[in-house]
């Protein structure tokens, strides 16, 4: 089985390695918002500069993840070839971990502009341990999303997955405190936060960058939406047929 | 003989098309099966049944003594994937090797080309490939795992002649050596060339299941028609109907029926016979399915 994983990371690389114009749209984003929203309103404070940059390190993550992924699903199944990839021996296992492989590697290098923008842009200070540590929970933290973008790609057509996806993305971002920090919201979105995907995987990564004490509840539910996106997936591609050709 | 593959009872419906009714099927060891039948008859869902792409709405399938929804069990099949669909932007080499990735028994890359005829392409991507490359490596990729069973959907449309033969030569050797296949086609003249046994599927059903030679029969039939008053009552008959003043009848011996016609004096003007076309038998044959349902 493991070995199936590869063969479709493998596969999913060379697709996307032969059209790089969608490396560059992904890693776009999030460099443009760092230099927005980031740069101009924290970049003068070393410690807030560290947590923001992990902020938007996630927020790009995150769009990589639930968008990206919802709609590269979706529009696969429109294809002929999809129909047929399900004919083969292999359960969902190895093409959601071929997909999840991919899409992690994509988005870390995404990540790269916003890491040189915050070294060179603003005070934002971290050791290279840290930057690792960091980057790990990047990755960990990406997972319940793209459970989410594996289910909505799965569950409805390309252009409900690009609604779909959207209308999710921004409030969960915005729920966990990931484009302005908690403390500014109103207390309804404070008493939501720490139930919110995004919020357990922000605060694994302040955890690795700045050594803050993830809260628990957080972690908790995390792991709780890791649970419930993987199943959701599962159903999701176990129900879809694909669409009919003949 | 061993079953392969069996419907029992299976339908299929989408939304309220009804796709199949109750149709059950057992495939055999070494068989070579033609799945005979007009457009959207019901041929390519009972393939997507067969090999767990779709589940029937009632009804069971079975494949190798498991369900078709069994990732292990599809260890043993190969499938031809729609030519149109093959990832433009992949290499030949590349798809054979991820398809054949996925099987414990396999064809090295380069000898799967080779007997497609595809040795020279395997750097080549897919985009830049002829419709009948396309076709071919379609083909070639159900054979990848070194299958027990193949499921051909349309194997040869698209190829010239040449080609053709070229892919009946590869279906045949396969079936030599022990292979079993199903395929469809809506040309007559490749089910005759390759089945031994014929499957006629229409309105989603299994209306004729036998040799060539007994579906070569229903396929023969001539349409007889004339103007008359009324539909003679004549042995050679098979089916007969009357429109707009004319009788239209069906016969497997259009020489008999008109001689009968003669000697029975009856009156009749116009006199025209024509043979059906496969998919105007098909037509003729389900039509009366209908009036019996």
């Amino acid at each position: 089985m493991p070995n199936l994983i590869l063969t479709h990371t493998r596969y999913q690389f060379l697709e996307q390695l032969r059209v790089p114009i969608a490396l560059v749209a992904s890693a776009f984003f999030p460099a443009a918002a760092m230099l927005a929203f980031v740069v101009p309103f924290a970049g003068a404070d070393p410690a807030s500069a560290t947590q923001a940059t992990a902020g938007m390190m996630l927020f790009g993550a995150m769009s990589a993840a639930l968008i990206g992924l919802s709609i590269s699903v979706a529009q696969d199944r429109e294809q002929p070839w999809d129909p047929y990839l399900r004919t083969l021996p292999a359960g969902p296992l190895p093409r959601f971990g071929g997909r999840i492989v991919t899409t992690m590697a994509s988005m870390l290098l995404s990540v790269v502009p916003v890491l040189l923008i915050s070294a060179f842009l603003t005070a934002a200070a971290v050791s290279p341990l840290r930057l690792a540590l960091g980057i790990g929970a990047l990755l960990v933290g990406s997972v319940p999303f793209m459970l989410m973008g594996l289910f909505i790609g799965y569950a409805v057509s390309p252009k409900a997955a690009i609604a779909v996806s959207q209308v999710t993305y921004f409030p969960i971002a915005a729920l966990g405190g990931l484009l302005m920090p908690l403390e500014v919201m109103p207390s309804f979105v404070q008493s939501l936060a720490p139930f919110v995907p995004s919020r357990g995987a922000i605060e694994l990564m302040w955890a690795a960058v700045a050594g803050r004490t993830p809260s628990p509840v957080s972690l908790a539910a995390f792991a709780a939406w890791i649970i419930l996106a993987a199943a959701a997936a599962t159903w999701a591609y176990r129900r879809d047929e694909g669409r009919r050709f003949s | 003989m061993t079953v392969l593959a069996r419907a029992i009872d299976a339908t299929r419906r989408y939304g309220d098309v009804l796709a199949l009714d109750r149709v059950s099927l057992d495939i055999r060891a070494g068989e070579l099966i033609g799945l005979l039948g007009p457009n959207g008859a019901g041929k390519s869902t009972l393939i997507n049944l067969f090999v767990g792409l779709r589940r029937p709405t009632s009804g069971t399938m079975e494949l190798l003594g498991g369900s078709p929804s069994d990732p292990a069990v599809r260890r043993s099949i190969g499938v031809t994937p729609q030519e149109t669909g093959l990832p433009e932007s992949l290499r030949v080499g590349e798809i054979v090797d991820f398809v054949s990735a996925h099987f414990p028994e396999r064809y090295g890359t380069a000898e799967l080309l080779a007997r497609f005829g595809l040795g020279d392409l395997v750097k080549r991507q897919v985009g830049g490939l002829s419709g009948g490359q396309k076709r071919r490596l379609a083909v070639a990729l159900a054979f990848a795992g070194r299958p027990r069973l193949v499921f051909l959907d349309e194997p040869t449309t698209g190829l010239d002649v040449e080609a053709r033969r070229t892919l009946w030569e590869g279906i045949r050797s396969f079936h030599a050596d022990g292979g079993t296949v199903v395929l469809t086609s809506h040309y007559l003249e490749e089910i005759e060339a390759l089945a031994q046994r014929v499957v006629v599927i229409g309105l989603g059903r299994v209306l004729a299941d036998g040799t060539v030679q007994a579906v070569r029969d229903v396929v023969g039939v001539r349409r007889v028609s004339f103007a008359a008053p009324a539909v003679p009552d004549l042995p050679s008959i098979m089916r007969s109907s009357v429109e707009d003043g004319r009788v239209h009848l069906l016969t497997t011996d259009s020489d008999l029926l008109v001689t009968e016609l003669v000697r029975a004096g009856t009156a009749f003007a116009d006199l025209e016979v024509r043979p059906t076309s496969l998919e105007e038998a098909f037509i003729t044959i389900t039509s009366k399915e209908e009036a019996r349902a």
